[in-house]
């Protein structure tokens, strides 16, 4: 139909039937979306032009790739359902992956506690408190040979959220899958390795940029070689939501963080083609449903073109962004806790509309604590429900061709393109966070975000609006107390029972090969093998690149 | 021990509350400083420069090397402070956190409260309780809000200007006026293009327009990531304190500063006096009412106070 | 005599997750009082001779990583042993409820979960402090 017709049509229904109608009943004020940006009363084919289907959108399985990354997507497997679980010890997290494994589970999420995460070892006194807490603590290949017990490596693929130290998990991982038989060629799964949104937004970083870089595309020559199946960082944006960022601002340093990793990469000699199809990514999803569908979509097209066009990718492969998609945690509320499930529930379909690989779905009472086992299987049972009964992963795409979802896909990538551009001008994305510019645009939303709470003029249920009283929870998990002293002690064997002039020797050579250029991944393989610690494989490499010091902007 | 004791026997907490207590002013603050006063002589270092140029960061690492030289070394950070809500975010500790467990460091944020110029109206009375503390070098970290802050080189025996490349050329450095600073220059960020040109744009003005011909500042390239400069910059500060000794400037300095106390003291006095006698607070309206309703000008009025005020100190006398 | 309430907002242990004490930083500044941030993986020991050389009214640690029960006691024991115990100590992040009642009776004046008005926060501060320092 003519445009203009269209046009004529909606200035006369704007005039004639919304003007008499919201003067008696006037519209709710403030409707915007996370960008801040006026959501209009209604989208139509003015807002979208299918003239350029086949270059914005396309068919599934085709560049750019707006419609998912497959052709065929859940009509054939439906995305790996990912529970990311660890805490205490190495036994009970292996007992909770098994009992997950048994649930219907089809791939392992581990999380480590914050010294592991950091390169501490459990009895260094900047570990107090914090072991085992919110993850298993891994102090040596022991164990981490009793967190993959009875676990078939070739069998289960297993994502790791871990970055700074990610070069001496991974070297775990290989050894332990080595042990049972497994050759590193045939291990799969993800190690998280993004150092640049630590940086950003989560704070486990370690060394500073240059140094971390280095580690990262020593794991990409190593696993290019080594490890073909194993996803050798996953680009997150997460957490950058987490701390408050916009949709748009998510997708822009998460991509601008891809680009950055990709050129240190290419500058190190390897070809883009060689690793771009091991890279993937890793988003949030939001509350707002339609709004985090389009921002998926975007993610797609955007990240296609850049590999394209940008880095003159030639494989199909290095241009589909694939990612895992996590729950937004920070929309869970303390209060009527089991609002939680509805609120994952609309995350998960958000995820599943904007056509994630996998999804790992929040328990109700992440508020209040590490998750119970019976939260865990609510919130597995939702991705459930959705595969299996919803319906709406019997299509591909489904909402594509909605004036509303088209025209904000392309807002977004607008938006996000306009970030990108501002930060290469700037000198990229490590010359962006240390000048602390995306710290402040994202601290900037999210006080926003958090006064508009407190003003009422955004409504969270249960928390300043629909409020009760209610009694405390019960049957949080808690974890054991005497968890540091049993670690501790188990370390304490370890380093009796190894051999104690075989490990100085690895570190001396790891020593001179970090004050060098060679790739670190096998010698860290060894020291993995010979039981030295991940305490004192970081500080070897802590005293050779020296600590990286945030730049803190309020 | 009473609390001035305590201050000039080094107890942290003592020093801490009696920089609060100067910082509230009045009465307790006066006779705090009063007690204090001409305990001890510090050296001082005002850091001064755009916001942005790395001034906290560069002094983290000062710290250390400042730490060969001096026994004790104090550090007052002032930030801004809201002049809508008079809160103030004091950021500039966060950078030099790593030194909080350390003996001979002390570090103090203080918000400028209102008071125009990179420092707050208390920060030459803090630098006095922390030299009766036995503070021997005191760095004093201005806002930093550019062109206004000649209120640092008045209260710092050396002070040390940081530039970074970006922030202008050669004409902007002219024009803010900032050549009559420093008595240390610092392009910081070695590591970032241009600041090689600014270092010698910089060396080639001073050259030409320094107000003192016997003493030529030093320019020093620095970098707080690759930590290079940072020896210099010390050097360079000690040398310019051999020089003010050697030429008796360090006298004229102290000199100064006590005829501002003296004066600052005179002024709030008098003010306190005039607005004691004149009935400020319940006046002022009736004479703004006066002018309003076109009975008398602010100038009349003014004449008439002059006229009585007279009468009234006679009387007192 | 202006006297302005100070307050310490510090992320002890090592967790990295910082939106909220930013959050808690900016909106008490913006209720007027000079607040001061360590930034992240501070010791409790750094954490009370900060307190004590900024001369701060208040501490408020937040923690999301869950070891709060021995990170938060330990700032009030050692502000103890300095002579500082007069500082009051505010904690915020993720806690259950059930260890609020073991952290107030370790000396930890308030704890704010997630969801609290930040006005309470401030009512709160403003209040400990008037009483504090009659």
């Amino acid at each position: 139909m003519d445009k203009r017709i269209i046009k004529s049509e909606k200035e006369k229904w704007d005039k004639n039937t919304v003007g008499p109608f919201i003067q008696k009943t006037p519209e709710r004020k403030n409707l915007k979306d996370s960008s801040n940006e006026s959501i209009e009363r209604l989208y139509s084919p003015l807002d979208h032009n299918e003239d350029d289907y086949i270059t914005k959108s396309n068919f599934p399985g085709q560049y750019p790739y707006t419609r998912g990354v497959y052709p065929t997507m859940y009509r054939g497997r439906y995305w790996t359902m990912r529970q990311y679980a660890g805490f205490g010890t190495a036994e009970e997290s292996n007992e909770r992956y098994r009992y997950l494994l048994t649930q219907g589970q089809t791939g392992l999420s581990v999380a480590f506690d914050l010294p592991t995460q950091i390169g501490y070892d459990s009895d260094d006194p900047i570990s107090e408190g914090e072991v085992g807490k919110v993850g298993v603590a891994i102090d040596s290949l022991d164990d981490m040979e009793i967190l993959f017990k009875n676990i078939p490596l070739d069998k289960v693929s297993t994502s790791m959220t871990i970055n700074s130290t990610a070069v001496i998990l991974l070297a775990m991982y290989i050894a332990v899958a080595e042990k049972q038989g497994v050759s590193p060629d045939k291990i799969t799964g993800t190690i998280q390795n993004d150092i640049l949104k630590e940086y950003i937004a989560r704070g486990t970083y370690i060394f500073p940029p240059k140094p971390s870089m280095r580690l990262i595309t020593n794991i990409f020559e190593f696993c290019s070689k080594n490890c073909p199946r194993w996803n050798t960082i996953s680009i997150s944006g997460y957490h950058i939501r987490e701390a408050g960022s916009s949709a748009i601002q998510e997708i822009a340093f998460t991509i601008a963080d891809g680009i950055a990793y990709c050129k240190a990469a290419v500058n190190a000699g390897l070809d883009i083609d060689d690793f771009a199809g091991r890279l993937s990514f890793f988003f949030n999803s939001h509350n707002d449903l339609l709004e985090e569908v389009a921002k998926f979509r975007a993610a797609r097209r955007m990240w296609a073109k850049i590999m394209k066009e940008e880095f003159k990718a030639k494989k199909s492969k290095s241009m589909k962004l694939r990612f895992h998609t996590q729950t937004a945690g920070s929309t869970l509320t303390a209060q009527q806790s089991d609002n939680n499930i509805i609120r994952v529930a609309i995350q998960t379909l958000a995820a599943v509309l904007g056509g994630t690989q996998s999804l790992h779905t929040n328990s109700r009472d992440e508020a209040l604590a590490l998750p119970s086992e019976d939260s865990v299987r609510i919130a597995l049972r939702t991705q459930q429900i959705v595969a299996f009964e919803s319906g709406v992963s019997n299509t591909i795409d489904p909402l594509a061709g909605s004036y509303y979802i088209e025209s904000l896909t392309d807002r977004i990538e607008k938006g996000a393109f306009e970030y990108l551009e501002k930060i290469e001008k700037m000198g990229g994305v490590v010359a962006a966070i240390e000048a602390g510019f995306i710290q402040k645009e994202m601290q900037n939303s999210a006080y926003e975000y958090q006064m508009e709470i407190e003003s009422n003029d955004k409504i969270i249920v249960g928390v300043n609006k629909f409020k009760i009283e209610e009694p405390p929870i019960k049957g949080l998990l808690k974890v054991d107390m005497s968890i540091q002293k049993k670690q501790c002690e188990r370390l304490k064997k370890v380093k009796e029972r190894r051999d104690n002039i075989k490990v100085d020797n690895i570190l001396k050579k790891l020593e001179q090969e970090a004050n060098g250029n060679i790739n670190l991944m096998p010698t860290i393989i060894d020291a993995v093998k010979s039981y030295t610690t991940i305490g004192e494989i970081s500080n070897i490499l802590r005293k050779v690149f020296g600590e990286y010091k945030e730049n803190i902007v309020l | 021990m009473t609390f001035p004791d305590k201050i000039v026997d080094g107890d942290i907490r003592s020093i801490a509350r009696g920089i609060s207590i100067v910082e509230s002013g009045g009465i307790e603050s006066d006779n705090l400083l009063n007690e204090l006063y001409n305990r001890n002589c510090s050296y001082i270092i005002g850091v001064t420069g755009p916001p942005g140029a790395g001034k906290s960061s560069l002094i983290n690492l000062l710290i250390d090397e400042f730490k060969h030289h001096f026994r004790k070394i104090a550090i007052l950070a002032v930030d801004p402070s809201s002049p809508f809500t008079g809160g103030a975010l004091l950021g500039d500790r966060i950078r030099m956190q790593q030194h909080a467990m350390s003996e001979s460091v002390f570090i103090r944020s203080m918000a400028s409260r209102g008071h125009i110029g990179g420092i707050s109206g208390a920060t030459k009375d803090a630098i006095k309780i922390v030299s009766a503390a036995g503070y021997d070098l005191v760095i004093v970290e201005t806002v930093g809000v550019g062109q206004s802050e000649i209120d640092i080189v008045k209260l710092s025996d050396t002070t040390v200007l940081i530039l970074v490349p970006g922030y202008g050329d050669e004409i902007q450095v002219m024009k803010s006026g900032i050549m009559e600073i420093g008595e240390v220059f610092v392009v910081n960020k070695s590591d970032k293009s241009g600041s090689e040109k600014l270092a010698t744009t910089v060396k080639w003005l001073l050259k030409e327009n320094y107000r003192n011909k016997s003493y030529l500042p030093p320019v020093i390239l620095s970098s707080v990531t690759n930590n290079t400069g940072i020896e210099d910059i010390v050097k360079a500060v000690l040398n310019h304190k051999n020089y003010i000794e050697k030429n008796g400037i360090d006298r004229d300095k102290i000199q100064e500063r006590i005829k501002d106390d003296i004066n600052i003291l005179l002024e709030r006095k008098i003010n306190e006096f005039i607005q004691h006698h004149l009935k400020y607070p319940e006046n002022i309206e009736k004479w703004v009412n006066l002018v309003i309703s076109k009975k008398s000008t602010p100038y009349e009025i003014i004449r008439e106070i002059k006229d009585n005020m007279i009468l009234d100190i006679r009387e007192d006398i | 005599m202006d006297r302005k309430i100070r307050v310490l907002v510090a992320k002890p242990g090592l967790d990295g997750h910082d939106r909220g004490a930013k959050f808690i930083a900016r909106a008490l500044r913006n209720a007027g009082m000079e607040v001061i941030y360590t930034g992240i993986r501070q010791s409790p020991e750094s954490i009370v001779e900060t307190a004590i050389q900024e001369d701060v009214d208040v501490i408020g640690l937040s923690l999301l990583s869950g070891a709060h029960n021995i990170l938060f006691p330990k700032v009030v024991t050692l502000l103890k042993e300095k002579n500082a115990g007069d500082i009051i100590v505010m904690g915020g992040g993720v806690i259950p409820v059930e260890d609020i009642s073991y952290l107030k009776e370790k000396g930890i004046q308030a704890v704010f979960t997630p969801g609290t008005k930040i006005g309470e926060i401030v009512d709160f501060i403003n209040e400990k402090v008037e009483k504090r320092n009659k």
